[in-house]
């Protein structure tokens, strides 16, 4: 297709559409987290003996995992501040470091599991562990989402084009943080 | 004349702009993956159609061995019960998420939204063609389930586990991922295209065109894809852990484990009533548009039937229990839910009086359109009333899964999915081919139409009450429900479902004839107000290529006193 239509550069609300669209997007998934969370804490209320089971997560990695993901939210800031700027070679190196905290965050689950998973405290075990694997494993999967959207964003950046979307990748990059901090308590925390 | 805003003053250049038509695309760039919202449109249109036609099949099977029990029925053979399950299953997923859904707000949203807006297409096209592309592998993913062994998913389409979770229990196994995988690309598809539809409505209208100047349709079609983001999400997150249920042996629904059965209905009907309105709107604003022009009056409180769809969209969270009230919930919550559910028909009512207030005193032409509009306020009233029925929870207790609740939201969905559908194209057929339909073959389709459905599912109502469960294979094994009146009145049914089949294939022999050999259409056939009709018919790429419209008024302008045209176009100035 030659040109672009010029609905995608109108906006009548004043707001980038890309920023909208995002927006959206983050709405429709917070309702996702909401079904998983909402039903595990649901279980977590009826069954006291979760509380046993909690005990084995280590509040230790979590908290050195949350930790990870604000630093990495933070270059996500930093990346956007340097795209206003113009200068896409910093965003770009600004979101590689962002998804290198991704990267750290993830092998540390990666870690955590086979740890967990090898003294038997795996998926099937019982309708904690069922729900610690399926939330965790969900956001993981966002975690990834993001590392891949946002490495494409930093190659355009390089190059100066389409900066306006450094600030669109480091939105979301900070909604899939916010849910971390939900999890967080709620399966390490709370025993 | 219109006035128009020369496309560069929008910020392009205009040969840069009217390359989208003259531009020389290949067949595939241009049918097969194109990103022009209106060939988009056309895509789910049809895809929408097919499935109808497969999902109508199912109901003629399953039909006929409710009609005459253990016969080979034409087309399929002896329906097992295994079969039986898989077909009932089957009609009623395809029906909402492959029919209902694709085309009143996937066909009719991609096509109208940018042309009642006066954009020239969709804020992000290769979104849009992705959302195709990840409903049309949906639509495979739920067909393939019938060759595979085991054969497609038989636990009812809102899948309640155990019986969704047990291969002994539902009898599918592969078949039952399958159904599972398909209706989560399926809801998939649908976020993406509704982000779209948000984001043009809010940022690509047309200079000028404040809130309240936007057709109702579209209107409904934005609601209606907000709603459905916001309530489909934990469904999404259910459908997961179904997922793991049956494949990895977690339990999260199961109770010998630790899991709990009646989760999955929350979470299913959480999203399962709001979705009745995410189809329901669209219908409604479809409705709107249709009526206004042909009884030459503006809509009747543009902004009551606004709100009200608002405050439908809003009550429609706090109502899911009521398809819950003999699920062993708690009575004091089934009090709460009977008061949602029948405060919810108030808005609704008041849409239908909105409806019936705009007619009168109209100048009425009734056209085939005008009659399925008509129609659809007139069936869908009686859905609405016996919703009132069921929502009263001492009452519900008696109906549950009986016929009775089966031609309730027949009544509902059908004049919404259906009757709307039929009201929507071949009004806009004009514009979206550049032909005229034929308008006596038109009517005999109604009518063929509108006078069995009612001979469906009036009967089913009569059944219901006399006690007759839903998901019975063969009645005749109950004596109480083998009685000769109750053989007759099923018999009845199935013969008037065969004539509504039949009947549509009059519907496509009209639609195949008249694009073909049609009379030209005009731009504005109907003498309609909103912006669509001040593009070409059909619409080229970029819709108006010579300059995108402007607005200075509501869609509903019509036989304005101080005019002497009857309609006043929406791009004329004053
Ligand atoms: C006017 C307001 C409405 C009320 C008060 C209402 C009420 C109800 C109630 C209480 C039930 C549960 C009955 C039972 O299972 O025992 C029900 C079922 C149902 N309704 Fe409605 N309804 C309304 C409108 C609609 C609309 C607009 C639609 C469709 C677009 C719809 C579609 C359905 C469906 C599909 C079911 C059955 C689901 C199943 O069990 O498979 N209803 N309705
Ligand atoms: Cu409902």
């Amino acid at each position: 297709m030659s040109a672009t239509p010029i609905a995608t550069t109108r906006s009548t609300a004043g707001m980038p559409t890309a920023r909208l669209a995002v927006w959206w997007i983050i709405a429709s998934e917070i309702v996702i987290f909401g079904g998983v969370l909402g039903s595990y804490i649901m279980h977590r209320l009826a069954h006291g003996i979760w509380a046993d089971y909690a005990a084995n997560t280590n509040p230790w990695i979590g908290l050195f995992n949350t930790f990870v993901l604000l630093t990495s939210s933070l270059a996500a800031v930093l990346a956007h501040q340097a795209a206003e700027r113009g200068d896409g070679q910093r965003a770009a190196n600004l979101l590689y470091a962002t998804c290198g905290g991704g990267l750290v965050f993830l092998c540390v689950k990666a870690y955590e599991w086979s740890y967990e998973i090898s003294h038997g405290m795996t998926i099937t075990a019982n309708t904690f562990w069922s729900f610690y694997y399926t939330a965790a494993g969900i956001h993981a999967l966002h975690v990834i989402a993001g590392m891949v959207l946002m490495l494409f964003t930093a190659s355009w950046a390089k190059k100066n084009e389409h900066l306006h979307r450094v600030e669109i990748i480091g939105i979301y990059w900070h909604f899939v943080d916010v849910v971390w901090i939900f999890l967080f308590p709620l399966l390490y925390i709370a025993k | 004349m219109a006035e128009s805003i020369p496309v560069e003053e929008n910020g392009h250049h205009a040969g840069d702009h009217r390359d989208h038509g003259h531009h020389e695309m290949s067949f595939s760039e241009k049918y097969i993956f194109p990103l022009d919202h209106k060939m988009i449109a056309m895509q789910y249109m049809f895809t929408g159609m097919f499935m109808a036609l497969i999902g109508g099949f199912f109901a003629y099977a399953f039909r006929m061995q409710l009609a005459f029990p253990g016969i080979e029925v034409p087309g399929w053979g002896v329906v097992s019960p295994a079969d039986y399950n898989s077909l009932v299953t089957n009609h009623g997923t395809i029906m909402i998420f492959w029919v209902a859904m694709p085309v009143l707000i996937a066909a009719f949203g991609n096509y109208l939204i940018p042309l009642m807006i006066g954009a020239d297409d969709m804020v992000f096209p290769k979104i849009n063609r992705l959302s195709y592309q990840v409903f049309l592998l949906s639509a495979i993913v739920i067909l393939s389930a019938f060759f595979v062994e085991g054969g497609a998913f038989g636990g009812a389409w809102t899948a309640y586990p155990p019986l969704s979770t047990k291969a002994e229990y539902s009898l599918t196994g592969l078949g039952s991922t399958l159904w599972i995988t398909a209706v989560f690309l399926e809801f998939v598809a649908f976020l993406l295209g509704g982000i779209n539809f948000i984001t043009t409505c809010m940022n690509s209208r047309a200079p000028g065109m404040k809130m309240w100047d936007i057709p109702m349709v579209v209107w409904m079609i934005v609601i209606a894809s907000i709603l459905f983001m916001l309530s489909v999400g934990p469904l999404l997150a259910g459908g997961i852990m179904m997922l793991f249920d049956q494949n990895l042996g977690t339990a999260f629904f199961d109770p010998d484990k630790g899991g709990d059965p009646i989760l999955w209905q929350h979470l299913f009907w959480f999203f399962g009533h709001p979705e009745v309105y995410v189809v329901l709107l669209p219908a409604v604003g479809i409705v709107a548009d249709v009526m206004t022009t042909f009884s030459r009056k503006k809509l009747f409180g543009y902004k009551t039937v606004l709100y009200t769809a608002i405050g439908t969209g809003v009550l429609s969270f706090t109502v899911w229990a009521h398809h819950q009230f003999i699920a062993g919930i708690d009575p004091r919550m089934a009090n709460v839910f009977t008061v949602t559910t029948l405060l919810i028909s108030v808005p609704i009512a008041e849409m239908m009086f909105v409806y019936i207030a705009t007619l009168y005193g109209g100048s009425i032409t009734l056209t085939t359109p005008m009659l399925w509009a008509l129609a659809f306020i007139f069936e869908f009233l009686i859905g609405g009333i016996t919703g009132i029925f069921l929502g009263a929870s001492g009452n519900d207790i008696y109906m549950h899964d009986t016929y009775f609740v089966l031609a309730h939201f027949h009544y509902t969905f059908y004049p919404i999915a259906i009757i709307g559908t039929y009201a929507g194209f071949t009004y806009w057929f004009p514009k979206m081919f550049g032909r005229m339909m034929n308008d006596t073959l038109g009517k005999l389709h109604f009518w063929l139409t509108i006078i069995p459905f009612n001979g469906i599912f009036l009967p089913l109502f009569v059944l219901g009450a006399a006690g007759q469960h839903r998901r019975i294979y063969d009645y005749q094994n109950f004596p109480e429900l083998a009685l000769p009146w109750m053989q007759d009145m099923r018999q009845f049914a199935t013969v008037m479902l065969l004539i509504m089949l039949g009947a549509q294939v009059l519907f496509f022999y009209n639609v195949i004839t008249s694009w073909m050999s049609g009379e030209k259409a005009p731009k504005n056939p109907w003498k309609a107000n909103s912006l669509e009709w001040t593009a070409d018919s059909p619409p080229p790429h970029g819709n108006w290529p010579e300059g995108l419209p402007n607005c200075y008024r509501g869609p509903y302008e019509y036989s304005h006193p101080d005019r002497e045209e009857d309609y006043w176009p929406q791009n004329e100035p004053a």
